[in-house]
């Protein structure tokens, strides 16, 4: 995508969707950008059309075919076919497929912490900070201890709600080491606001240390 | 009789008492309409003011204006108020004032249940409001996700108000729902053909229709909410068997159905101004038609997209979010045919029509953001930010407060008989549409950024304080420009400047009549030709003042109208209707006693109340009745037409179809509640499934059989000049065989508090046992009726609307027996 930079610096922050820095928060923000354009040309459409209609000198016969037939059916229906489609096909890849590199963790939520469960180290669980390594694909198995909450990482990928009685498993994946903030996004009361963790995406060595630390 | 001799019989026939009785005992849809859209414009402020603490708050990074136990209660009730007491009521209000002026008719279908609405409209909604005075309103989220509001996590008594409220408050939506959709259907002018009535009607009687069957599954979610918050009956515990999801089914099932409850009758009201600003007619009526059913049927398919991010499997989420682009299609249908109708004529910039261009900008930018959220992987980032505030904001605000100011300014001039003096309108208009996108525009960028919803404070280095501070000075704009609005119509109703008849030169038969509008609307009723009566009989609302149509001449002291045939508008029946009464808010008093008795914990006064309701609801249907056969009356235009109470399908009739309508989906929710917790839920299979037996199932059929059977008879007896004791003596003794062995079912189910299953069965057998009992009271009224002589072979109008009601006990009773004993015989 050719985005102008100056766009880009407003884009920046701690929690923007439109500041990738994973592969499916990636996928997700070029599709936003490809709906904007296309929103954008047809509300033109749309306000074009209104104002030719008060600029003109009206009385055109009122043809069935070209306003319901064309513009009303056959223009969204084109659209939307084409939008799905591309949907669909975002959707899948983002999906957490059977793959021998995946990492898996478990988060659980609760009002109003997160603790984390590692695979790689199952006697160890951390409270609020969730580890990973970087450039590797995550599976995170989310359930809930007592209401409804929604782990999610926005610069990562997309919300998944955490539910009592239910594991739903979300992949993330993070392109470089760094520091990640992640919200819970299901309003869950008083301490809502404060229900957040962090996510540490490690170098290869610095996953290694984490988990013979972890492990001991 | 001159004209004026005539408007003063009428006007002494059907004017609402004087004084100030006037406001309790109306029945008149006029008074009641306006009664709704005042009470509705009220909450409107209310909900704005809560608005503007909402903006005050987010105003500033770090603000301690309020903290969150309060901005919960203020967020929940912003929505709760908007949805539930300023925007279906404003659509109730509205069709109640404008539909009998529309169709030609002197009044909706059942003028007493317009009046019972109002009221259970206004206690519930002043139990919320008494709750946010009192600082316990509820503060769930407008849409309530257990277990948060679970008995557990939210002991209180905020969620209490919500679900008892709301349920009150919906027992309005759904007898407005029954009275529109039968009005629509049976109470036109003579000669309306469904495809020549005016387009609005089309609208309601569509929106009617979705509020029958999208109300009930949220009523009996607050129904299972509530049993297991005041009994613990674990519907939503997963720990027991229950799952929380079944919650957001039923609310979305009802949930996105509303938004085109809400977004239909505003469609309307721009069907019906648009082509009269542009002096000319709506391009594609029946396309338009098409699109708004199309609409509703989509609208109940796409429920599951505000549930993209429960984990749903991926490929399910794709059928629902084709559904929901779907629905673009017939909305885009709509949006091209008004556009196609500007060409078609010459637009004029008028008032009204400055409020639908600014719809038009809004909706669909709202519209579009629709489609963007409806796409799965968006919505996994976009849900539960402000980028959905925002975009709700632009559909409802879009389409719906201003295709309603548009209508204010429309049809101000029919409510007061005034036209408007000051040109404040204009002015509001530009505060309002800068004020909006100056307080949403911005805001769905900050969702992009990260700012969830439902948030009370956020940090400096966020970097979301300056579109925050954009939106709450623009938010103040917005209810300025609203205040100015509110203002004008005051203002209209005292400043006396008389206004023309039929100022916008409109062609429908609402402006056919004087205003303001006298209580009985046409002083006789025309018989209605084309779509357009008004251009094509310039003459016409002479005419009519004349008593040149039917029922000219006022008899009697009757309220008189009449009916038609559905489809083509013949003329059928001739129709009494009762006068003022303080029935309606009587019962509505004691329904609200009811519901007290849950709030307030006093669970010994709810059978108390319920018996109440009964006893004034026998009075209610006990009121109409002849004791002599009518035989037919000369209405006028040479035409005889029997009375309502001697044909086969009486009003009462319709209406108890369309009620039972309403209810059969919330029996259908309920057996897809047990469906789904059972296939579904973890914590599945219970251990003990209900002990099945074979005498008892039998003996439910045949005793429903018998029920259903012993009306027949009773019917053909009666009709046959001959006793309906028999068959009403089958009927009864078939109907106590069915209540015995749900009795049976009720006593054998395992205990409800120890798991959704028990629970389920519960409920399943309660609903079944009481809707055994109310045919028992009805035949024990068809037995009073007949012992004091108001039934013969031509006064039969009651057997039907029992028969009805005794078909669907027999049918929902099989279901439920088949259904609870069906696991232990496959076990």
């Amino acid at each position: 995508m050719a985005i102008t930079p100056a766009v880009l610096v407003g884009c920046k922050g701690a929690l923007s969707i439109v500041d990738p820095a994973g592969p499916a928060a990636d996928d997700i923000a070029t599709l936003w950008w490809v709906m904007l354009v296309g929103s954008a040309m047809i509300f033109g459409l749309v306000m074009g059309l209104l104002v030719a209609a008060f600029v003109g000198k009206g009385g055109h016969a009122g043809s069935i075919r070209l306003w319901i037939a064309g513009l009303g059916i056959a223009f969204p229906m084109s659209v939307l076919a084409a939008l799905l489609a591309y949907g669909l096909v975002v959707g899948e890849r983002l999906l957490p497929h059977q793959d021998g590199a995946v990492v898996s963790v478990q988060a659980e939520a609760r009002q109003w912490t997160w603790s984390f469960a590692y695979g790689d180290a199952p006697s160890h669980v951390t409270e609020n900070v969730l580890h990973i390594p970087a450039g590797r694909p995550i599976d995170v198995a989310i359930t809930s201890a007592d209401v409804i909450h929604s782990f999610w990482v926005p610069r990562l990928a997309g919300k998944l709600d955490a539910i009592p009685g239910r594991v739903n498993t979300l992949r993330i994946q993070a392109d470089l080491p760094g520091r990640y903030h992640g919200r819970s996004a299901e309003f869950s009361g008083d301490g809502y606001l404060g229900h957040e963790f962090l996510v540490v995406a490690h170098d290869p060595a610095g996953w290694e240390r984490f988990l013979a630390k972890a492990n001991k | 009789m001159n004209t004026l001799e005539r408007h003063r019989k009428l006007e002494a026939i059907w004017s609402s008492a004087p004084g100030w009785r006037r406001w309790f005992t109306t029945v008149n849809h006029t008074d009641v309409g306006r009664m709704y859209l005042a009470t509705s414009f009220f909450f409107f402020v209310v909900g704005g003011l809560l608005a503007m603490l909402i903006r005050a708050q987010l105003a500033t990074p770090h603000s301690v204006f309020v903290g969150p136990e309060v901005y919960s209660q203020l967020f929940t009730m912003h929505g709760t108020i908007m949805m539930f007491l300023f925007a279906i009521p404003t659509f109730e209000g509205m069709a109640i004032y404008l539909l009998p002026k529309m169709l030609g008719t002197r009044d909706l279908a059942y003028p007493r249940l317009t009046a019972y609405g109002f009221w259970c409209y206004a206690f519930g909604g002043s139990i919320l409001l008494v709750s946010l005075i009192l600082g316990v309103a509820p503060n769930g989220g407008w849409f309530m996700y257990p277990p948060m509001t679970g008995p557990i996590y939210s002991p209180g008594i905020n969620t209490d108000i919500w679900l008892l409220g709301i349920t009150f408050v919906e027992i309005s939506a759904i007898a407005a729902a029954v009275e529109i959709t039968v009005s629509v259907l049976r109470y036109r002018a003579p000669g309306m053909s469904l495809d020549k009535m005016p387009i609005f009607a089309w609208y309601a009687l569509v929106t009617a229709l979705m509020i029958l069957t999208g109300f009930p599954p949220l009523i009996l979610g607050s129904v299972l909410l509530e049993a297991e918050r005041a009994f613990l009956l674990p519907f939503f515990q997963a720990e027991l068997g229950g799952d929380s999801l079944l919650w957001q089914h039923l609310f979305w099932l009802f949930g996105h159905p509303e938004v085109y409850i809400i977004f239909l009758p505003a469609a309307g009201v721009i069907s019906t101004v648009l082509p009269v600003m542009a002096r000319t007619t709506l391009l594609g009526y029946g396309w338009v038609v098409a699109a708004v059913v199309a609409l509703a049927f989509l609208s109940f398919g796409l429920w599951v997209h505000h549930m993209f991010t429960t984990g749903i499997p991926h490929m399910g989420l794709a059928f629902f979010s084709a559904a929901s682009t779907l629905v673009a299609v017939p909305t885009g249908v709509q949006i091209f045919a008004w556009i196609g109708t500007l060409w078609k004529g010459q637009p004029q910039l008028r008032l009204p029509m400055l409020y639908i261009l600014g719809f038009f900008v809004t909706f669909v930018i709202g519209g579009l953001t629709g489609v963007m959220v409806a796409v799965v992987p968006f919505d996994w980032q976009a849900h539960d930010t402000a980028f959905v505030t925002a975009h709700l904001h632009y559909v409802l605000f879009g389409g719906f407060v201003f295709p309603i100011l548009a209508g204010v300014y429309y049809w101000l001039p029919l409510f007061t008989g005034h036209r408007r003096f000051f040109r404040l309108g204009e002015i509001a208009f530009g505060l309002i549409f800068v004020g909006f996108h100056g307080t949403f525009l911005g805001m769905h960028w900050v969702g992009l950024l990260g700012q969830r919803r439902r948030i009370w404070t956020y940090d400096t280095d966020a970097g979301w304080t300056t579109i925050n501070l954009i939106s709450s000075v623009s938010g103040f704009l917005l209810a300025f420009g609203l205040a100015i609005v509110l203002l004008e119509v005051v203002l209209n109703f005292f400043v006396a400047a008389r206004g023309r008849r039929n100022p916008w030169h409109a062609n429908s038969l609402e402006w056919a009549m004087m205003t303001p509008p006298p209580a009985y609307n046409f002083a006789s009723l025309p018989h209605v030709e084309t779509r357009e009566p008004l251009s094509d009989d310039p003459e016409l609302s002479v005419r009519l003042a004349r008593g040149q149509g039917y029922l000219g001449a006022p008899r009697n002291g009757r309220r008189e109208t009449l009916t038609v045939d559905v489809a083509r508008g013949t003329p059928d029946s001739l129709v009494i209707y009762p006068g003022n009464t303080s029935l309606p808010i009587t019962m509505a008093a004691v329904t609200g006693v009811f519901f007290l008795s849950f709030l307030l914990k006093l669970y010994w006064l709810a059978p108390v109340a319920l018996a109440g309701v009964a006893m004034l609801a026998w009075r209610w249907v006990w009121k109409p009745g002849q004791r002599h056969d009518r035989g037919k009356e000369d209405v006028g235009l040479g035409l005889k037409l029997p009375h309502a109470f001697e044909v086969e399908r009486s009003p009462g009739w319709w209406g108890s179809l369309f009620l039972l309508v309403a209810n059969a989906v919330f029996f259908g929710s309920l057996v897809f509640g047990y469906a789904f917790l059972f296939t579904v839920a973890p914590g599945w299979p219970p251990l003990q499934w209900l002990e099945p037996s074979l005498p008892e199932l039998l003996g439910g059929m045949v005793g429903a059989a018998v029920a259903a059977g012993g009306m027949r008879l009773a019917i053909r007896r009666n009709r046959g000049g001959r006793s309906a004791w028999p068959g009403l003596a089958f009927s009864s003794t078939g109907t106590l065989a069915v209540l015995f062995v749900l009795c049976a079912i009720l006593l054998r189910t395992p205990p409800p508090m120890e798991h959704a299953y028990n629970a389920t069965l519960f409920v399943l057998g309660s609903y079944s046992a009481v809707h055994a009992l109310l045919p028992l009271l009805m035949l024990a009224f068809l037995a009073a009726r007949i012992h004091h002589g108001f039934v013969s072979p031509q006064r039969q109008a009651e057997f039907p609307i029992v028969t009805l009601w005794i078909d669907y006990m027999a049918l929902t009773s099989i279901l439920t027996l088949v259904v609870a004993h069906l696991p232990g015989f496959v076990a």
